[in-house]
């Protein structure tokens, strides 16, 4: 199977989508005649033209509502946010427009958007750009909040993004569109809402999303070197909806569990997953489930110290033995 | 509002010289529909029949039924919460947009939207946006959509003279005006941008809409007393959006009786009882109307009272209609959130979408 990266994985699904459906756009800042700040829509505009890969001026809240708007009307705009930090502009848009008039029209009207783009800190750009807002964003029911680790995982979930009729917030990260992983050539489509478990393991579970989860499989062969222990790594994949029978499935497996991501810990995504596991597997569990998260400050932009303010494998694996 | 006969000249432009007595008859009709069902809605809260605000349109029924009568069938229309004359202008029936106020599923999005969240898709009226100014991306992308499709169409997106100090709104018109979108935003400028006057709160030279001008947009404003001059500038844009697909910015004056919503306890001392009795008794909409149509001979006093007096029983039935309606179920809570969910699809049957147990 040939290896390429989480970026062109995701080239080759909007690709793909744009071919199979002529409803289907691109649109954002430099996605067209630049090739794309991080070169994810490279080659396409070229290869599909003005009309299905469309350059917008800095105007966030322009054009991602100029998008809700005409997903209302049935086409399938993807909306790409240069930094997933650039939302805050054009919340309104997303979180009033696109994310309730479904409900509020009585399901006459439905938004079936993508809004996409890197959602990370860790590249020395300061607390402005290196926002996580999976967590924000799920707290609102009628958004679908996704968060690929890797190019296999992105290419099926952005094509089933694409296809979904509600507005789905498909967060990448510039630290992983250069990696590379095993991607088939023949079409597949990963459903939102289903986990993945990443790593078979029977001592402790640990669970996340997005480059936080490859750091956590890095601390699970740590922790089975040095510590034996030997632990399970489940990837969320998709944060709403989330596939709660795996996690509940892995802890009552492993009876411990340790919570990984890039989200900061107050309201983030594993304190609604701890939340979960204990009022559902409290029975299950040998020792409370612990968390590992950004250090709760905003994103610093010392690169020495940011690299310590995201989860650390060592953090990772000092938690674990904390309770195994 | 003091050229009230140079607006009325407009009665020979291309829209108006061909309309027919039946189609003058029925603008008259509709507004007075808008003013009964609102005097009813407002008579039905104050007695506690439904909660939240209430946004009245009243004093500025020509300007809704004005722009939506020179529409076509793939003209489309956005507003901004204070919806309910563009609602009944496009359409809209009075009992569905009756038990909306009052919560019901009955109620047009089925008692979950409420005032000013109407909408219709199906009558090409999109809502119905609570947060000024937020409804004008939309309205752009709806048009953006109508282009991409290559159909000859354009969307009417009103919004209020107190969105125009938003940063969205300017956003949509640099977009409409870069790319050649199809849109006509319509500013209903009614002197107050909620308890604050247009002087206290824009800064502006001739008018509001010339604001359009730094966007090379063509503008122009409406003196919104008079439904011939609404219509002839309205057509106009439509023409330009459907011909040359170029955006407008129409800013037509008009003035609203009640506050800003009922809520508005206010209403009477950001401005003064004379000015709001001065624009009853000298520029209501439909006091003028009603004097054009007699004064062209295509109604007598006697039948314009029996259009009101029509308009007004079915605002009544309608509020009849509201109340002897259900609630809906709590289930309904969970319903419209998700379209995969309601539809019960391989998607909305993965993962967990709801978060309560």
């Amino acid at each position: 199977m040939p290896e390429i990266s989480y970026r062109h994985a995701l080239n080759a699904a909007l690709s793909e989508e744009i071919e199979r459906d002529e409803n289907v756009f691109l649109i954002g800042e430099e996605v067209a005649e630049y090739n794309g700040a991080y070169k994810v829509t490279e080659g396409l505009w070229k290869k599909y033209g003005g009309k299905r890969v469309v350059d917008a001026p800095i105007s966030e809240a322009g054009f991602l509502g100029l998008s809700v708007g005409a997903s209302m009307m049935g086409l399938r705009p993807v909306v790409e946010l240069m930094f997933w930090s650039f939302i805050y502009v054009a919340y309104d848009q997303l979180v009033n427009n696109a994310g309730t008039v479904r409900y509020m029209s009585g399901g006459l009207v439905n938004c079936p958007l993508v809004v996409r783009g890197p959602a990370n800190g860790g590249t020395n750009v300061g607390a402005t750009h290196s926002h996580t807002p999976e967590n924000m964003l799920a707290n609102m029911p009628g958004l679908k909040v996704v968060c690929p680790a890797t190019a296999y995982d992105a290419k099926g979930l952005m094509k089933t993004a694409i296809r979904d009729n509600d507005t789905v917030c498909f967060m990448e990260n510039t630290l992983l569109y250069g990696e590379s992983w095993e991607v088939p050539e023949a079409e597949y489509l990963i459903p939102l809402g289903v986990a993945d478990v990443k790593r078979e393991g029977a001592d402790i579970s640990l669970i996340g999303h997005g480059r936080a989860l490859l750091t956590a499989l890095q601390a699970a062969e740590v922790l089975a070197e040095k510590h034996n222990i030997n632990a399970e790594v489940l990837d969320l994949r998709s944060i709403r909806p989330l596939d709660e029978e795996a996690i509940l499935k892995s802890v009552r497996k492993t009876h411990r569990a340790v919570l990984v991501e890039e989200n900061r810990p107050f309201c983030g995504v594993a304190a609604q997953i701890s939340s979960m596991i204990h009022e559902k597997a409290f029975d299950d569990l040998d020792a409370p489930v612990l968390r590992v998260s950004s250090l709760d400050a905003p994103a610093i932009y010392s690169p020495p110290l940011e690299k310590l303010q995201l989860p650390t494998i060592e953090r990772i694996v000092a938690r674990v033995l904390e309770i195994c | 509002m003091e050229k009230l006969a140079e607006a009325n000249e407009y009665a020979a432009a291309e829209v108006n010289r061909n309309l027919t007595n039946e189609q003058k008859i029925g603008f008259m009709l509709d507004m007075f529909r808008i003013r009964r069902f609102e005097q009813e809605a407002a008579k039905q809260y104050s007695q506690g029949k439904m909660g939240g605000f209430l946004h009245l349109y009243i004093g500025q029924e020509s300007v809704a039924v004005g722009t939506v009568s020179v529409l076509g069938e793939d003209d489309h229309v956005i507003t901004a919460y204070r919806d309910h004359g563009h609602a009944l202008a496009v359409g809209m029936g009075m009992d569905e947009c009756m038990a909306e106020l009052y919560g019901k599923k009955t109620g047009c999005s089925q008692g979950k939207g409420g005032s000013m969240h109407y909408f219709a898709p199906e009558k090409n009226f999109w809502g119905g946006h609570g947060v000024v100014g937020g409804q004008t991306p939309l309205g752009l992308g709806l048009a953006y959509a109508l282009k991409y499709k290559g159909l000859t169409g354009c969307v009417l997106c009103f919004m209020g003279d107190g969105a125009v100090n938003q940063g969205p709104v300017h956003e949509s018109m640099n977009l409409a005006s870069l790319w050649d979108i199809p849109v006509i935003y319509i500013i209903e400028n009614n002197g107050y941008s909620m308890g604050t006057s247009q002087a206290r709160s824009s800064a502006f030279g001739e008018c509001l809409a010339a604001r359009a001008e730094g966007y090379g947009i063509d503008w122009d404003v409406a003196n919104g007393e008079s439904l011939y001059e609404i219509r002839a500038k309205t057509a106009q844009a439509v023409e330009r959006a459907h011909k040359e697909s170029r955006p407008t910015v129409l800013e037509i004056d008009t003035y609203r009786y009640e506050g800003h919503s009922v809520a508005d306890a206010n209403k009477k001392k950001y401005r003064t009882a004379e000015e709001i009795e001065k624009y009853k008794t000298e520029h209501d909409p439909l006091r003028l109307w009603r004097k054009v149509l007699v004064e062209e001979g295509v109604l007598d006093d006697q039948a314009a009272d029996a259009l009101d007096r029509e308009a007004k029983r079915e605002a009544i039935a309608s509020a009849k209609f509201a109340a002897e309606s259900d609630f809906p179920g709590p289930e309904a809570i969970f319903e419209h959130v998700y379209h995969e969910v309601d539809h019960d699809t391989v998607s909305g049957r993965t993962g967990k979408h709801f978060f309560n147990d």
